[in-house]
């Protein structure tokens, strides 16, 4: 029986990461999970908003997960790390301060309901780990991974902080071992949990190249391939400023960068066209198909 | 009948408004119960020449935004849509400053890149929803401006359709946007790329431009008023639109 799973999208996967959400579709299908987009639902607020007594900012988010409650459900997930970490830290926020929750519910008074923390938000990929176990991942295996070396980037939304993270904040794994239930080789990079420069990709590019070069020469010094994410943001970072890091650091050699999911469809025998990679800045194919792939 | 019974009747047929206290721009008002704001204003003894057109909830010139007592809330209605209630404070907003962008249809894209471009503000929007609580036609405004931000151009253009162009939404907006001009981008882009284009009525111009009814016209313009009343009663009304 198919399950169906309230499902919170965020703009970003309805415009530029459309191929993340289509490739986590197709892998939630193959475990009979259907994600089912919130009939209503605005921005998650897309930045945490830091100072305590700003609740302003906290609405957004807030008005979210009461759409969740509002349609009788109990948890919602997730793909993009921005709005896991948005919806999640406001929802921590507000079971912990509930005067605050009450000051959100009262401007929110056209609503036909009141929020009351009781909404888990999820992601994916604790769906994947907790619910539906790696052992079921590794047998709906039908093309190994083996042949490629995986390097996992979870920059900060989805450890940080620690009330809301779903591994370890330091030394998370559960990238790695979901890419070895795929039959990919991984490394451990040292780098994985630091900051990918995130905004600052629209004033200080250079900044922004920069680290993508830190980050992709670690992955290769340690022998990876690719780089998986399951940020939009980090995923734009990571790919598209490869051509300012190339134009700053001569020595630079392109990777590609792809989402968890992508790998995951692909391991589960999905067809290349429904893979995502055309709007890739640096082409995946070309080393899918040298490793036999594709 | 008695002369006094006569007087009574018309004394009956007299109006008998009862009048109720509205405070129009902090001034204290009688005006008769039931009467709109719009006729409260002008039996107040206001002449408007602005913030009024065609008293039938279409244009939306008349935004007024009001108060009642004991309640913070601030309302915002339709002036010649909404009746006056007792110690009703209000004011009207003759003209709403907005930023309009100038472009042109056929140079944009129907895509999220035009709003980026037109209207960035757009994007600070907080998901407050402040002007859906105004809104006098009760539309989901925050909605149509988060499916423009997530370049969902259809929902958009839907769930704005009924807008009347008040203003109300803009005088709320903590992000300092003009929703409804943002809005009428949205229904332009998709009336001009995206709606399904209806091929036979271009097929149909072309038909009528290449002559091919001009005959049949002239027949029918020569004919007597009796012969077309017996071509009316013996039309064929289950003929097929080709
Ligand atoms: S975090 Fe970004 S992608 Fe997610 S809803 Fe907010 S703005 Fe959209
Ligand atoms: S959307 Fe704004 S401008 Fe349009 S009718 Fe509503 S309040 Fe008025
Ligand atoms: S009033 Fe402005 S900021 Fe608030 S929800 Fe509407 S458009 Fe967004
Ligand atoms: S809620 Fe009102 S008083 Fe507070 S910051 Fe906003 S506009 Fe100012
Ligand atoms: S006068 Fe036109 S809508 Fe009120």
């Amino acid at each position: 029986m198919t399950v169906k799973i309230p499902y919170y999208p965020g703009c970003t996967l309805k415009a530029t990461a459309k191929n993340f959400e289509d490739t986590a579709r197709l892998v939630a299908g193959v475990f009979d999970y259907e994600l089912d987009d919130l009939y209503r639902w605005n921005c998650c607020g897309a930045v945490y908003g830091l100072s305590e007594d700003n609740v302003m900012h906290k609405v957004a988010p807030v008005r979210n997960l009461l759409r969740v409650k509002e349609v009788g459900e109990k948890r919602v997930l997730t793909l993009c790390s921005m709005c896991f970490n948005t919806l999640k830290r406001a929802n921590y926020y507000v079971r912990k301060n509930k005067d605050k929750l009450e000051v959100i519910n009262a401007i929110m008074y056209l609503e036909n309901t009141t929020y009351d923390g009781s909404v888990e938000v999820i992601h994916l990929l604790e769906l994947l780990r907790d619910e539906i176990g790696f052992d079921k991942v590794k047998k709906a295996v039908k093309k190994p991974l083996s042949g490629i070396t995986v390097a996992s980037y979870y920059g900060c939304l989805l450890l940080r902080p620690n009330e809301i993270a779903i591994d370890n904040m330091e030394q998370p794994t559960v990238m790695e071992d979901l890419m070895e239930a795929l039959g990919a080789s991984v490394i451990d990079l040292n780098v994985k949990t630091e900051c990918c420069g995130a905004y600052q990709t629209v004033p200080r590019k250079d900044l922004v190249a920069d680290r993508t070069n830190l980050i992709v020469e670690e992955a290769r010094k340690a022998g990876a391939d690719l780089i998986i994410t399951s940020c939009p943001l980090c995923h734009f970072n990571l790919d598209r400023r490869q051509k300012e890091a190339k134009e700053r650091h001569p020595d630079f050699h392109p990777m590609p960068i792809l989402y968890f999911t992508q790998l995951m469809a692909l391991a589960f025998g999905f067809e290349e066209e429904k893979l995502g990679f055309k709007p890739h800045y640096v082409d995946p194919r070309p080393l899918l198909k040298e490793r036999g792939l594709l | 009948m008695a002369e006094q019974e006569v007087l009574n009747k018309e004394e009956e047929r007299k109006p008998q408004a009862k009048m109720v206290p509205v405070f129009i721009m902090g001034q204290k008002y009688e005006v008769p119960e039931g009467s709109t704001i719009l006729n409260a204003i002008e039996y107040a003894g206001y002449q408007l020449k602005k913030g009024v057109g065609c008293r039938e909830g279409f244009c939306g010139a008349c935004a007024t935004v009001y108060r009642l007592p004991g309640d913070y809330k601030l309302r915002g209605g339709l002036a010649c849509q909404t009746v006056v209630q007792p110690g009703m404070y209000l004011a009207q907003l003759p003209f709403t400053p907005a930023q309009k962008a100038i472009y042109d249809i056929d140079e944009v894209k129907p895509d999220i890149t035009t709003f980026q471009k037109f209207y960035p503000e757009a994007f600070r929007c907080l998901g407050c929803n402040a002007c859906s609580k105004v809104c006098p036609q009760e539309l989901k405004v925050m909605d149509y401006i988060q499916a423009i931000m997530r370049g969902d151009l259809e929902l958009a253009a839907d769930l704005s359709f009924d807008c009347i162009m008040c203003g109300l939404c803009t005088m709320r907006c903590p992000a300092e946007m003009a929703q409804y001009n943002i809005a009428l981008l949205a229904r332009r882009l998709y009336g001009k790329y995206m709606m399904p284009k209806p091929e036979f009525l271009y097929k149909r111009i072309e038909d009528i431009e290449q002559g091919k009814f001009d005959k049949e016209f002239e027949e029918i313009m020569s004919l007597s008023p009796d012969e077309l009343k017996k071509r009316y009663a013996e039309r064929d009304i289950n003929f097929k639109i080709t």
